[in-house]
């Protein structure tokens, strides 16, 4: 019961939105959190948008990991094995 | 899916346990204090991408595993009520209490609904005006807003047969009781969903007071290796402090708006967890102006005694003391479809994830 999964806003009425989650569609009160548009992805936990997800920050950890990936090339070359 | 299948890539997350085994010098034991987490852990396997010196312990994460017996009792007591009916996060209704759970009463009769969301409980109210229904709250800062929001509808819409049975709790309380009691600890794996809502701040004590790092942990296996990463550099750097690696859903401040509708619902009060015992400040309850909607107060009921499950090591489970394969009842006499203990009933609860996972 504490999980929450990402989910696109689809439409917005008030303070329900229509989100779908993958393939399924489903109600999220948007009670509890502030500047929520169509388009945006958030995290729907029991029914409740919890935060907006940000599309940056997503991309910045992936990028991170992929320096991460560089840095791993580079050692495996200064200690003379071949980057994976 | 978007912000799933990225987090879930192989090659990398294999990448990044590589990274963790050459940064890594002596024996690390982090601990996960989130459901999600405990589930996460088991379901990738992620203790197999590690070295055996970077152990993974479980703590008091489940909702429903550190609820009380005693409010289960009292769940069950308020269900035989006639004028009640009784809305409930599906786990929850399993769990054995002292003599009965909600799944028996419901089987004998008892109006007991399982719902998703707290709105469809209060949606049960509107349809039943000559009913008096309580939804019982459980679940830490990430559920208590939803049912804070809730309770503030209820206000708004004048409704007089909705009740809350809070058994809300907050997580920090539980962390720094796990350092207090010297359970031997490298770091916190900080859940996700929680920080969501508080942001950083609540774990400020963990690092200063305790000398433990907390890295804010999303659930996809390249969030929690990244995460584990984190906290092993702050070790070997002897540099504990409070980290997100689930950037993309935390922010330093949390959620304001969830956060005040929390504060203005709720007031701290002392809670019982299993495994810890009574915690001071650790639980939520409604603040004075909400009375009306609190179903301790509102509706009387004779509670039984409490009796905990013969054998059930489930609060030593939830401390990281014992994991559990160190539980004789384990699988053969405990398991999900004959849950003894409520590690074993919820989706999140060691016990259970570990059944699926890990027999
Ligand atoms: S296996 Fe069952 S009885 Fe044993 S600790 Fe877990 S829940 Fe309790």
């Amino acid at each position: 019961m504490c999980l929450s999964v990402p989910a696109k806003v689809l439409s917005i009425d008030g303070d329900m939105a229509r989100v779908a989650v993958g393939e399924t569609i489903c109600n999220a009160s948007l009670q509890i959190v502030d500047d929520i548009r169509v388009g945006d992805y958030i995290l729907l936990h029991t029914g409740f948008a919890l935060q907006k997800i940000s599309e940056e920050e997503a991309m910045e950890t992936l990028r991170l990991f992929k320096e991460l990936e560089d840095l791993d090339k580079r050692m495996d070359q200064e200690e003379g094995r071949p980057g994976v | 899916m978007k912000y799933i299948d990225e987090y879930r890539d192989k090659a990398l997350a294999e990448k990044i346990a590589r990274e963790i085994d050459r940064s890594s010098t002596g024996p690390l034991s982090f601990m996960e204090v989130c459901g999600g987490h405990t589930m996460a852990v088991r379901k990738f396997g992620i203790p197999s991408l590690l070295p055996d010196r970077i152990r993974l312990l479980s703590g008091p994460g489940c909702p429903v595993c550190v609820s009380s017996n005693r409010f289960i009792d009292r769940s069950v007591a308020l269900s035989r009520r006639d004028d009640v009916i009784i809305t409930s996060f599906g786990d929850l209704i399993r769990v054995p209490g002292s003599s009965s759970s909600l799944e028996k009463e419901k089987a004998k009769g008892a109006d007991i609904r399982v719902v998703y969301s707290v709105l469809d409980a209060l949606r049960v109210a509107k349809d039943n005006p000559l009913k008096r229904i309580v939804f019982l709250g459980i679940g830490f800062e990430t559920t208590a807003p939803t049912s804070a929001a809730a309770i503030r509808k209820a206000f708004e819409q004048k409704m007089n047969n909705f009740f809350l049975l809070s058994a809300h709790k907050i997580m920090p309380p539980a962390m720094e009781a796990l350092a207090d009691e010297g359970v031997k600890l490298n770091g916190y794996i900080a859940p996700g969903h929680v920080s969501t809502i508080t942001g950083t701040g609540i774990y400020k004590n963990i690092p200063e007071k305790y000398g433990l790092g907390c890295v804010i942990s999303g659930f996809e296996p390249v969030d929690l290796l990244q995460s584990i990463y984190m906290l092993v550099k702050q070790c070997e750097e002897n540099n504990p402090k409070v980290e997100i690696q689930y950037k993309r859903a935390v922010k330093e401040d949390g959620n304001r708006k969830a956060l005040q509708l929390l504060q203005e619902v709720f007031v701290l009060a002392d809670d019982w967890w299993r495994g810890l015992g009574v915690l001071k400040n650790s639980g939520l309850q409604l603040r004075e102006t909400y009375e009306q909607f609190n179903a301790f107060t509102m509706i009387d009921v004779d509670v039984e005694e409490t009796k905990e499950p013969k054998g059930c090591i489930c609060g030593e489970i939830l401390k990281g003391l014992k994991n559990p394969k160190d539980c004789k009842l384990f699988s053969a006499v405990c398991n999900p479809s004959l849950p003894v203990g409520a590690c074993m009933v919820s989706n999140e609860g060691a016990c259970n994830a570990w059944y699926r996972y890990n027999r």
